[in-house]
């Protein structure tokens, strides 16, 4: 008992010290250390080589960033594994924030707490150049609708597909995004729909012969996809991480981060 | 009596104690919603009918191979050996790979040679998948009923003059079949879940359209309506197994 309560009040005045006067002290899962949760495996460009301890590759990046700003030095940040279903089921987390692409959504945030978005992604169709030849070059709605689609069932993407591209076939759907790009080079489907960056990055390191067709532009969308840290509901942590976003936002950092991560975003046309 | 009593008892504590249990509300919310249940119920149940269309153009496939390969397993021969040699490692092929793993390769890698379209189509291809797996279980079944007829059947089938090809076909298979559909009921009912692998290919059967339900909602209740179509079909059907192992008990003594 008395080497409880001694670990404990020393674990607490860690804690203390370490964030000391922040707003983040004491609404960790661990006193002084900052669990983050992120996919497994992390995809390129969020994450280089699924190694977030890095800090290299965009929410590597932003994750450090807020560390930072938190008040919690790097070697103060933990990272562990989730998948979707584990930080959206009912009871215990194992981490303080989650970062793997999350979009928010009103439906989603009845059961989890989002934070303020730290990125507005634009939806891009990934295909590949034998497509590309029989449609054109000018990516239109009507060419879109004939094309056969997939998507990773856990993204908000077959909404977009379902109702803004109405497509003539049903889409197929998928666990991830490795199976939809087995099926793109298997030509079960013509086209799939992904936020921009990992759009870029499929096309020009896993689909063979792939190609992007165009993007949406998150402006003219009534409802854009932007990505949030996910946190338990209820979270105490929340109103930290806003202010931390805010502050991030406010200074340039998130879009010094982006500009370092996701420069490549320019240059693809817009559908229309 | 007693037993009425003891199964009172144990459901009481159930409904009693579980709700008591800290994370209780939270675990309704998420998996015991009554709003979603309903709402996702009409397209889950659309969703279950892809499942039911591939189980009915699956089984006579999974029947006419299982019953190939059991028939060369059980070759006589000996000109027939390479046939006996086949339906063995047949066998142990597809009934030592998960189905799983049967699913993504066929699924994936067949198609993945350059078929054109439709004949890459993901229904094929996981039909192809589903069909070699349980074939390979339905072979063992049906050899196991082959040989469990008694000797004795086949020598007066010879004495009566029948070739070995009429002594299989009048003789030993209707005996060997009818003794092995319980068996092969219990077969029915795996393959009827194992259909909703299928999704992992693509098809948008009903277990993928929970999965997307699930994202949408973040909410695991479309899981539970799904479980509960699928108990609507499996339970009767297992029931319906019992009820013909019964009767062949029966029969039997």
């Amino acid at each position: 008992m008395k080497t409880v309560l001694t670990a404990a009040i020393f674990s607490a005045l860690a804690g203390a010290a370490l964030a000391d006067g922040h707003c983040a002290a004491g609404k960790t899962l661990t006193d002084g250390t900052l669990t983050i949760a992120t996919g497994n495996p992390a995809y390129y460009p969020w994450v280089i080589d699924d190694a977030p301890e890095s800090g290299q590759g965009f929410e590597a990046a932003v994750a450090y960033a807020l560390a930072e700003e938190m008040g919690f030095a790097a070697d103060a940040v933990t990272w562990v594994r989730t998948s979707f279903d584990e930080a959206i089921q009912p009871g215990a987390k194992n981490f303080d924030i989650n970062m793997q692409q999350y979009s928010i959504t009103e439906e989603r945030d009845k059961v989890v707490d989002f934070s303020a978005p730290y990125y507005t992604a634009p939806q891009a169709v990934l295909t590949t150049e034998t497509v590309m030849a029989a449609g054109g070059t000018s990516p239109t709605m009507d060419f879109l609708k004939e094309l056969k689609w997939g998507v990773v069932a856990s993204t908000t993407a077959l909404p977009v597909v379902m109702e803004q591209i109405q497509p003539n076939q049903s889409p197929l759907v998928y666990d991830d995004n490795v199976n939809v790009t087995a099926a793109i080079q298997a030509g079960q489907i013509d086209a799939a729909l992904f936020d921009l960056p990992t759009a870029l990055y499929l096309s020009a390191v896993v689909v063979e012969g792939g190609a992007i067709l165009g993007q949406f532009d998150p402006n003219a969308a009534e409802d854009p996809d932007q990505f949030g840290a996910l946190m338990p509901e209820g979270s105490a942590l929340k109103a930290c991480v806003d202010a931390a976003l805010a502050v991030m936002t406010e200074n340039g950092r998130l879009a010094e981060i982006e500009a370092q991560w996701l420069q490549e975003a320019t240059g693809v046309p817009l559908i229309k | 009596m007693i037993a009425g009593l003891s199964t009172a008892i144990v459901v009481v504590l159930v409904v009693v104690l579980v709700p008591l249990a800290p994370g209780w509300d939270a675990v309704k919310r998420s998996f015991f919603d009554a709003e979603t249940f309903v709402n996702t119920f009409p397209t889950l149940l659309r969703a279950f009918l892809l499942d039911v269309a591939i189980f009915a153009w699956s089984v006579p496939m999974i029947f006419a191979l299982g019953l190939a390969i059991a028939l060369a397993r059980g070759a006589q021969s000996a000109a027939l050996f390479p046939l006996r040699i086949f339906g063995a490692v047949y066998v142990d092929l597809f009934r030592g790979i998960p189905v799983v793993l049967l699913v993504y390769l066929v699924g994936f890698g067949v198609p993945g040679l350059g078929l054109p379209r439709p004949w890459n189509s993901p229904y094929i291809w996981g039909t192809v998948a589903l069909v070699l797996t349980y074939s390979a279980y339905v072979a063992e079944v049906l050899r196991s009923g082959i040989e469990s007829i008694h000797a004795s059947q086949r020598n007066a089938a010879i004495c009566l003059g029948l070739s070995s090809r009429d002594t299989m076909r009048y003789v030993i298979l209707p005996q060997a079949i009818r003794r092995v559909v319980p068996a092969n009921m219990n077969m029915l009912v795996a393959l009827q879940k194992d259909v909703a692998l299928l999704s992992f290919i693509g098809p948008v059967e009903i277990l993928r359209q929970a999965g997307i339900f699930k994202s949408l909602l973040a909410n695991f209740t479309p899981y539970v309506v799904a479980a509960v179509i699928f108990l609507c079909v499996t339970v009767p059907a297992t029931r319906y197994a019992d009820y013909l192992l019964n009767k062949d008990r029966n029969a039997r003594s």
